[in-house]
């Protein structure tokens, strides 16, 4: 289970096992979407799997899920999803309504993302044998000019932007699961952060080195994978770092860290120092990204980690997530 | 946020960091026992080592259940589960702790029915919910928990609820203070007293720490300015050649505990005449049991229990550890054979576990500060 949750064990599965049988020997840093030729035409390509309990949660559902997750990795890939192809694999006994709601959910969402949902494909399992519905988008997108992302060029004093509160979605998903007996106001971040890479693009362009949006496994684990790619230390200042109230009051009592709880609607961006200041100006301004913080920067040391630093001068490292996020009682 | 914010903030946690060097001196050197896995996690979290001078050095202790909780114990309950008709209910904690066949997840990838709870009630939940089904919660925690799990069973019993049960493993942490002040290779200067256990049992238990053994204890929040201030104030005791019980943490912890709590527990339990702990080995009236009255909701009363004794791995230093003997790093195993995605010892597991805590948080800082050195 713990190979599904984004962190370390997700990671070693990709690069001890699919990468080396299915990518050949060499295919450099990982990232969220892969790059394409076809007839001296390069495309961004991606796809992901949603399973998510509850089917649906304030703010959201799989269906949106299903297509902003995969613009948003084509996003931060420095490309537009010009198409989606949708796989469903549906419980039997699944109500109709709900199936309804959720194909409404995902035209909505396409339509919101200005993407074609262009193919797809259904399976039925027996009861038992799925959790409801699992939906599965693959996208192709058309590579933003003007930018280029990767990890390698990443270099020391370059900051850390982040686009907005961190741990809405994760939270808010434990908290609909309705185990917790604990009650918030509050929301998934789901959406497309397509329009905020494009102001970002347009702003900074040249400066930005590297994108990620931080599903699973939260910001930690993304930022430990640049870390780790670029062998350079990413510092975080955590103060800078917005996280909610109501998130944080929740990571309090279950004793969990924001840093490692999925968001659906923000990404991270290293951005070179001259640029900084444009990119956070344009994006504050852009809608939906008021929030966007200079949340670190790049340093020589601690090579290959993240490092979080307090106002009152104590600092930890922040590993990427083993395992689910598991509540923390006695 | 409130009764948060107000204890991390800079300006009085820089303060209360240069009081803590101006006591602290440079003379001589402190050693204290932080006893609650809930500190060593803060101490970790916060980073607050890098705010204290070099001569006082935090000792991690034995109050992490999770971590002295012996492999022997995680075999018997999950030995019960076993049965198809059997819920395992336990908190996330416990989750990934290894038993000799594996962790409760492992378990569950296997098929066993494993469910995470947030509390006892949730598992008495679990049991109305599933009238077909035996619901087993896997007991764990000092007094900090047991209360709740003491409620539970009362309820059960108040309710009729008879397909449920508990698998009790909560211990004490007098007995586990007392062991490591016996301990020969023990030396010690002062204890920082656990914050959420004496909301429970009050601050009277510990006199016999300062009466007797000459040791300041000061009973303790979870935030950096608590941690901090109870420093401030174990290092006056012992400036002033003094030895008290103090309570820093008074805005939750009352000087005689939570009669209630402690009413419901002795109401349920009864002390074990010894009970093993990982690491420490044996510890005489240290742990609870279900009591005659309540023996219906007593899944070792229950089921046949295999009562499974496992040796530690003879490499894996825990104990040496757990009494503070040892650094997390000093350990054969540490960061090798023993991390937080293979733990060993359950030190690793936990993350109030001190090695856990060390190999998240710290240890590459250590290996941070020799490069610039030579740099």
């Amino acid at each position: 289970m713990a190979h599904g949750a984004g962190g370390k064990a997700s990671r070693r599965l990709v690069e001890g096992l699919f990468a080396p049988l299915l990518f050949g020997s060499s295919p450099g840093p990982l990232g969220d979407a892969a790059q394409v030729d076809i007839n001296g035409t390069t495309v961004a390509i991606t796809t992901d799997s949603f399973v998510v309990k509850p089917l649906s949660f304030p703010g959201g559902s799989i269906g949106e899920l299903a297509v902003n997750g995969t613009v948003n990795d084509l996003a931060v890939s420095g490309a537009r999803a010009e198409a989606l192809v949708v796989s469903y694999v549906l419980e039997a006994g699944l109500p109709t309504p709900v199936l309804e709601a959720e194909v409404r959910a995902m035209a909505k969402a396409a339509r919101h993302a200005g993407v074609r949902i262009a193919a797809g494909d259904t399976k039925v399992v027996e009861h038992g044998k799925a959790d409801q519905m699992y939906v599965t988008t693959t996208g192709i997108g058309r590579l933003l000019h003007g930018v280029t992302i990767d990890p390698r060029s990443v270099r020391v004093g370059d900051r850390i932007l982040l686009s907005g509160a961190i741990g809405d979605h994760g939270i808010t998903i434990l908290l609909a699961r309705g185990e917790l007996d604990l009650e918030a106001d509050l929301r998934s971040d789901t959406r497309s952060v397509l329009p905020l890479v494009e102001t970002l693009i347009r702003a900074a362009g040249p400066g930005i080195r590297w994108m990620r949006d931080p599903t699973r496994g939260g910001a930690a684990t993304s930022l430990n994978e640049l870390a780790r790619d670029c062998g350079l230390g990413m510092v975080l200042f955590e103060d800078q770092i917005p996280v909610r109230d109501v998130v944080r009051g929740a990571c309090e009592l279950l004793g969990l860290d924001p840093l490692h709880i999925a968001n659906e609607g923000q990404f991270l961006a290293v951005v070179s120092p001259e640029y900084a200041d444009d990119a956070i100006n344009a994006l504050s301004l852009a809608q939906g990204g008021s929030e966007v913080q200079v949340i670190g920067e790049v340093r020589a040391q601690p090579a290959g980690t993240v490092l979080v630093t307090t106002l009152y001068g104590g600092s930890r490292i922040v590993d990427m997530l083993v395992g689910d996020p598991l509540p923390r009682i006695c | 946020m409130r009764f948060v914010d107000e204890f991390r903030e800079p300006e009085l946690i820089s303060k209360t960091a240069d009081e803590i060097r101006r006591l602290a001196g440079r003379e001589r050197h402190y050693r204290m026992m932080e006893v609650c896995g809930g500190h060593t996690h803060a101490i970790y979290r916060f980073g607050l080592k890098d705010i204290l001078p070099e001569n006082i050095e935090l000792i991690h202790g034995p109050g992490c259940p999770v971590c002295v909780l012996p492999m022997g114990r995680i075999d018997d309950g999950l030995s019960i589960a076993q049965r198809s008709d059997v819920i395992f209910a336990a908190f996330g904690d416990m989750m990934r702790v290894p038993g000799t066949q594996g962790s409760p997840l492992e378990h569950k990838a296997r098929g066993m029915d494993v469910r995470i709870v947030y509390s006892p009630s949730d598992a008495l939940k679990l049991a109305r919910l599933n009238p077909g089904k035996h619901v087993m919660f896997f007991a764990i925690g000092f007094e900090t928990t047991a209360p709740s799990t003491a409620l539970t069973i009362i309820r059960a019993k108040a309710e009729g609820i008879r397909n449920f049960s508990v698998f009790c493993n909560h211990v004490t942490i007098i007995p586990a203070i007392r062991a490591i002040l016996d301990s020969p290779d023990m030396r010690l200067d002062a204890f920082i007293g656990p914050g959420h256990v004496s909301t429970v049992i009050g601050c009277r238990p510990y006199e016999w720490i300062a009466q007797n053994e000459r040791k300041p204890i000061v009973v303790s929040g979870f935030e950096p300015l608590d941690m901090l201030q109870s420093i401030v104030m174990l290092l006056r005791q012992l400036r002033a050649g003094e030895a008290k019980v103090e309570n820093q943490y008074k805005r939750v912890v009352p000087w005689e505990g939570n009669h209630a709590a402690l009413k419901a527990m002795a109401e349920v339990f009864e002390l074990r005449p010894y009970f093993e702990w990982r690491g420490l080995g044996f510890i005489s009236q240290s742990a609870l049991r279900v009591n005659e009255k309540y023996a219906e909701w007593d899944a070792e009363q229950r089921f046949a229990v295999p009562g499974v004794r496992v040796t530690d791995p003879k490499a894996a230093q825990c104990g040496e550890v757990l009494k503070g003997v040892l650094k997390p790093h000093q350990c054969k195993l540490f960061g090798r054979e023993c991390t937080p995605e293979h733990p060993i010892g359950a030190l690793m597991v936990s993350s109030e576990g001190s090695c856990a805590a060390y190999h998240n948080y710290e240890h590459r800082k250590a290996a941070m500060v020799s490069l610039s050195s030579i740099a």
